[in-house]
């Protein structure tokens, strides 16, 4: 059903999933996602909450950056970094995640349901 | 098409995915009802599900575990709220530590099954999940990718970050 239904731009897509994936795999870049939800964080900042150096907060908001999730700005000597869309789009976000498991979960009960209507037959 | 609606509610983190089969009610509520059906859809094909306990009743266990191709093993728990066979099924679904105990750590969805007809043959199931919070998802989301579901998500059909 899914595949059918996808577009020329389907490798995109899925390079973008691949992306956001990527980039909310891991516990530290999730929270620099909300802190930027919140407001703009300077990386030396970032730096300071976590217990890593600036060049390894770099690398993380590198990632998010690709996910399209934040996008970094310079102010004087400072690297800022703001988040790219607001808690409510990013539920979204989420919630289409969701709807892609399950959407691929139905289609299995759907494969089984008719498997076993075939077998009655 | 399996689904024919999704609903979702991004400020309260609820979904509702409605679908329908050719197929009598008692059939789909089947696929709920007996673990051996249930295995059959629950887990993606990498990570195929065995339920252990699986207690429909309320207060009920059900328990199930998926084993990864690295034989990585992931366990998963319902709670049983309500039950109106064959038309109803609530239950709080949770993750658990490798021994199959719930972790208190991990985020719980409440999963709301109703199962109605439409005509004759033809049942419409509708599948409603709360999620405590937006952390909470993205904890799930994290930790889903473990359990082989990425490969669903590549299918996904709605532009995500376009709109």
């Amino acid at each position: 059903m899914v595949v059918d239904r996808r577009g020329p731009r389907a490798v995109s897509e899925e390079e973008e999933v691949d992306r956001l994936f990527h980039a909310l795999a891991d516990a530290t870049r999730r929270d620099i996602v909300r802190a930027a939800l919140d407001g703009e964080q300077s990386v030396s900042a970032l730096a300071r909450r976590y217990p890593m150096s600036v060049t390894a907060v770099q690398k993380h908001v590198g990632v998010l950056e690709a996910a399209r999730l934040v996008t970094k700005h310079r102010q004087g000597r400072e690297q800022l970094v703001r988040g790219e869309l607001d808690m409510i789009r990013y539920a979204h976000i989420l919630l289409d995640q969701f709807e892609a498991i399950w959407r691929d979960r139905l289609q299995r009960f759907a494969d089984v349901l008719s498997d076993d209507e075939g077998a009655n037959e | 098409m399996t689904v024919t609606d999704v609903r979702k509610d991004a400020t309260a983190c609820t979904m509702e995915v409605i679908s329908e089969f050719e197929a009598p009610i008692a059939a789909v509520w089947q696929l709920w009802a007996d673990p051996r059906k249930l295995e059959r859809w629950w887990g993606p094909p990498s990570y195929p599900a065995t339920f252990v306990d699986h207690d429909l009743r309320p207060g009920g266990n059900v328990t199930y575990f998926m084993v990864g191709p690295e034989g990585d093993k992931h366990h998963g728990w319902w709670k049983v709220v309500a039950v109106d066979a064959p038309n109803r099924l609530e239950v709080d679904d949770g993750f658990a530590d490798d021994n199959g105990v719930p972790n208190p750590e991990m985020p719980v969805t409440r999963m709301v099954l109703t199962v109605d007809a439409v005509a004759e043959g033809r049942t419409r199931m509708t599948i409603a999940s709360t999620f405590p919070s937006v952390e909470a998802m993205e904890q799930m989301i994290a930790m889903g990718m473990e359990e082989g579901i990425k490969e669903a998500l590549g299918q996904i059909d709605a532009v995500m970050l376009a709109a």
